[in-house]
């Protein structure tokens, strides 16, 4: 396999392990609560990406009949599927996003910061 | 007829609930608790309804919008389904009984979205339960846990830390979890959970399948707070209010253990034995029963007692899961049920002692508590005794599946965990029925701030769902042999 088959083929998923380690490694690394929020959303956007690059394929045209290819070719076609699922979990991920920010608008209103350290000294 | 429709009814019926709610709950504030109360109760008569006629008649399917199964979206009615809708249902109508008055006192603003949300969370888990597919699951999943990071926040003030921290977790377990169900459909190109099961062993290589276990165990594991996986959970118990933790501690670890057992019994069966999940899941729930109960010990607040006590009874559900055999799945199932009559029993009666007395601190009790409060700390003391495993109580009886699942896959240190873990509970259970029943009042060590004009138990609607609770905790220990053998073996997964 020489390198530009490579990339083509699996280059994306290279990439996209890439955006889920970026994520989990603001999670990890991370002191503010808002950097963690940001992270999460990397994260869950990495995965989603992962699903619609599943449904890709070579030479083939978006998952709308189209009269000259007609319906009995699915190899011509992209496969829909990944991306109706995702369309559900965007919509999961923007309600995580939702309630994270409330959360942290509470935090910071009660407790005035969103840094982990300073945060844990003032709730005792 | 209505019959066949009803695997789809619970959930929906709860989903109504939680919509319905809000605008009537606006436009009347009582209205919203009727309709939370009509929403679980109905949920609990169609779960009752459905196992007793799937017992009979064998489990049902249900295809969503008229698809046939390995398109649409499948829901399955089984045994094992209907027996976890039916102690997620029953458990929430209890503490939906009881939520009244310990939210006009702890959150008496709140109570429209608090009904709302509680009832999502239900929603969230029956459909957990009854979907028969992978990605159902998962939204499902989300569902309830937005729901539980709310009725986290609803707590005190340290609270939405909790919940923030909880959803920082529950989100990283739920996206390794639609990882692992990216991986799995990238192998079979199915979702639906039979359909895949019979697609996996004509896999020419389960290497995609075996990430995907991997990556699904994790996250669940995430969700059902196994231990290393569960720093989460004590802080987000502790500091949800009284009614929240009663909704949240009871039923939502369970039923992530629950989908762990669909997605590795269920949809993997013999092709992911291959893979040391057993083990793995042994090991982290033995350290779980171990550091949870020793940390229960370390605890001066009730609250947070019964929180790292979960810890340690999720580790006997994972520890059944894990052992993987027929003895240790009725052991897990079974915990399941009698962890949740339990555990609900005791948040609620520490909600009750919040009630009275504004605190859960264990430090100031003594048996001025027992004589104000005969029948709550007679639930309490019935409740311990069930954790720590004494016959006739419940308890005793899963850890007694448990601890024959361990004789016979010839796992000798198991046992010993087993015994070792229920010393344990006694220690921490012994540390508060010593001061309920036992400590005599001193004039120095008062409980603060019991008002003098109203001394005794909690209200009708507070106490009510405390002894029935309580009451159950007997009951389903003398009928364990009737719910083995009617219930829970006909539920067992084919191939274990």
């Amino acid at each position: 396999m020489s390198l530009s088959e490579f990339l083509a083929g699996y280059g994306a998923y290279y990439l996209i392990i890439g955006l889920i380690l970026i994520g989990i490694g603001g999670l990890l690394l991370k002191s503010n609560y808002f950097k963690k929020a940001i992270s999460l959303t990397i994260l869950q956007s990495a995965i989603i990406l992962f699903y619609v690059m599943s449904a890709t394929k070579r030479d083939a045209t978006v998952p709308v009949i189209d009269a000259g290819l007609g319906a009995i070719q699915p190899e011509q076609y992209i496969n829909p599927l990944p991306h109706t699922l995702m369309l559900t979990a965007i919509v999961v991920s923007v309600a995580t996003s939702g309630v994270a920010i409330a959360l942290l608008m509470l935090v910071y209103r009660r407790f005035g910061t969103l840094e982990e350290g300073e945060l844990l000294e003032r709730m005792r | 007829m209505i019959g066949e429709h009803f695997p789809v009814l619970i959930p929906v019926s709860l989903l109504v609930g939680a919509v319905v709610s809000v605008p009537l709950g606006l436009w009347r504030g009582s209205l919203s608790r009727l309709v939370a109360l009509l929403a679980t109760g109905f949920s609990v008569v169609a779960a009752g309804v459905g196992l007793r006629h799937v017992l009979r008649a064998g489990e049902m399917r249900y295809s969503l919008g008229g698809w046939p199964p390995p398109i649409g979206i499948e829901y399955v009615a089984d045994p094992l389904a209907l027996f976890v809708v039916l102690v997620v249902t029953g458990v929430g109508f209890a503490v939906t009984v009881y939520s009244k008055r310990s939210l006009e006192r702890e959150s008496p603003q709140n109570h429209v979205p608090f009904n709302a949300v509680a009832l999502l969370f239900l929603a969230g888990l029956s459909g957990m339960v009854m979907t028969g597919d992978l990605f159902n699951l998962y939204v499902f999943l989300e569902i309830a846990s937005l729901a539980a990071y709310a009725l986290v926040a609803a707590g005190e003030k340290r609270a939405p830390v909790a919940a923030f921290r909880y959803l920082v977790l529950g989100t990283v377990g739920a996206s390794c979890y639609l990882l692992g169900v990216g991986f799995l459909y990238l192998a079979t190109g199915s979702l639906n959970m039979a359909d895949v099961r019979a697609i996996l062993p004509l896999l020419p290589h389960y290497r995609l399948p075996f990430i995907a276990l991997c990556l699904m165990v994790i996250g669940l594991g995430l969700k059902m707070a196994l231990f290393p996986l569960h720093v989460w959970l004590p802080d987000a118990y502790t500091y949800a209010s009284s009614v929240g933790s009663a909704y949240l501690a009871p039923v939502g670890t369970k039923v992530a253990a629950y989908a762990l057992m669909r997605v590795w019994f269920g949809v993997f069966g013999p092709v992911a034995y291959a893979l040391p999940i057993g083990a793995m899941l042994v090991v982290a729930s033995v350290a779980g029963i171990l550091v949870g109960s020793i940390m229960a010990m370390a605890q001066n607040d009730l609250k947070r007692m019964l929180a790292y006590s979960s810890v340690a009874q999720v580790g006997y559900i994972g520890l059944g899961i894990g052992l993987a055999s027929p003895l240790g799945f009725i052991g897990a199932v079974l915990h399941i049920l009698n962890h949740a009559v339990m555990k609900a029993t005791l948040f609620l009666v520490s909600g009750a002692l919040a009630y009275r007395f504004g605190t859960t601190s264990i430090l100031p009790m003594d048996d001025r508590l027992r004589r104000a409060m005969p029948w709550t700390s007679a639930a309490f003391a019935v409740a311990a005794l069930s954790m720590i495993g004494l016959p006739p109580t419940a308890g005793f009886f899963s850890k007694w599946y448990l601890a024959l699942a361990c004789l016979k896959a010839e796992s000798w240190p198991l046992v010993a965990v087993i015994a070792l873990s229920s010393l344990l509970n006694a220690v921490y259970f012994f540390r508060v029925l010593e001061r309920m029943y036992l400590r005599k009042a001193s004039a120095e060590e008062r409980i603060p701030g019991p008002p003098a004009s109203n001394p005794g138990e909690a209200p009708p609607s507070m106490l009510i769902p405390i002894l029935i609770l309580g009451l159950g905790v007997l009951l389903i220990g003398l009928a364990n042999a009737w719910i083995v053998e009617k219930v829970i073996k006909l539920a067992i997964p084919s191939g274990l």
